[in-house]
């Protein structure tokens, strides 16, 4: 995985983000287990205590969990996983409108807009 | 968790000139600390006085409760800030040289790391580049299976690509229970290795803090606060 961290914030937060976006889009699927935390640390470049503190925090978010002996693995719930792809949705679009916005582009323009680009490729 | 470095009012002169004025300073295990300040600031001087080459002019220093001697240096990892071995040495009796050395050291991890980084185990150190050498001394620092690295400077001469893996090699390398000190000017290259850092300035600790404090309280980099705070 390409791994890149903004200045402006914690690593662990970053790492977080990084990790359920993996989580949400499928690269580590429902129930996989995840790499061990020095695998993770030396792959990202980063030190492992951060690596553990983000594992903690998905967790702690029900978005992983962890058996004693075996390690991490990707929760198995898989509308738990939809409800977090949801969220992080949701919160890209506030940006998108909120950028729009900024741009003169009212919610029915920026719709439009979006409407116009259906066909084109990304 | 417990104390591995601790430092009490530890002070150092050079003559006149004061390196280390009365710092107080306690490391734990299991954390990868950068030390971090401008030239000039203490830096070597406070790995020196750690690994017993000086002694403190005034104060104390433990590495693991004892004062630095012998029984503590079988324990400690250190890298100079220049490459200590003799010139006619090749990477292999470099090798052989810290097995004989060192009960710790581990010829297998040190071997895996001198084919991965394509090292000649035939090659002198005198027709190694800065960059070799450099790379050679890190592999036999951190072949050790020390309780604690001192590592002055260990990515200075060596390209961005390089440095990569050296840090890899470094998080790799140490063990939960150990810890690492490391002391660089290339803040931003380390900064997201580590797990807190130590700014010295003119022989003080003007500051002992955890990365991930700084950047949420801050907002910032420590490679920016570093900037901001030493600004000529």
């Amino acid at each position: 995985m390409d791994w890149t961290f903004r200045a402006d914030a914690p690593i662990y937060t970053q790492l977080y983000e990084q990790l359920t976006l993996s989580i949400v889009a499928g690269a580590y699927a429902p129930g996989e287990r995840l790499p061990a935390v020095r695998e993770l640390a030396v792959d990202a470049g980063v030190n492992p205590n951060t690596v553990q503190r983000a594992l903690s925090e998905l967790e702690r978010d029900g978005l992983v969990f962890s058996q004693r002996t075996a390690g991490r693995f990707v929760t198995e719930d898989a509308g738990r996983i939809e409800q977090e792809r949801r969220e992080i949705a949701r919160t890209r679009a506030g940006e998108f409108l909120a950028a729009m916005e900024r741009l003169g582009y009212d919610r029915e323009a920026a719709l439009a807009l979006l409407e116009e680009m259906k066909g084109e490729e990304t | 968790m417990s104390t591995i470095l601790e430092c009490k009012a530890l002070t150092k002169r050079y003559g006149a000139k004061e390196a280390l004025g009365g710092i107080d300073l306690t490391l734990e295990t299991g954390r990868i600390v950068g030390l971090l300040g401008p030239n000039g600031s203490g830096k070597t001087t406070l790995i020196k006085l750690a690994c017993g080459l000086l002694t403190p002019t005034a104060g104390e220093i433990r590495i693991m409760g004892e004062k630095p001697s012998k029984t503590t240096n079988a324990a400690v990892s250190y890298l100079p800030e220049r490459i200590a071995l003799p010139l006619w040495m090749t990477a292999a009796q470099a090798m052989d040289f810290y097995g004989d050395f060192f009960a710790d050291f581990r010829r297998d991890a040190a071997e895996d790391m001198l084919g991965k980084l394509n090292m000649e185990r035939t090659q002198t150190i005198r027709t190694m580049s800065k960059g070799t050498r450099e790379k050679l001394q890190l592999i036999l620092t951190m072949s050790r299976a020390a309780e604690l690295y001192l590592l002055d400077e260990p990515i200075g001469g060596v390209d961005p690509a390089t440095r990569d893996y050296i840090l890899k090699t470094i998080l790799t390398n140490y063990s939960e229970n150990s810890t690492v000190l490391i002391s660089t000017h290339l803040i931003a290259d380390v900064e997201q290795a580590l797990d807190e850092v130590v700014f010295l300035r003119e022989g003080a600790v003007m500051l002992h803090e955890s990365v991930d404090a700084i950047r949420e309280e801050k907002g910032k980099s420590v490679d920016e606060l570093f900037r901001e705070v030493f600004a000529c």
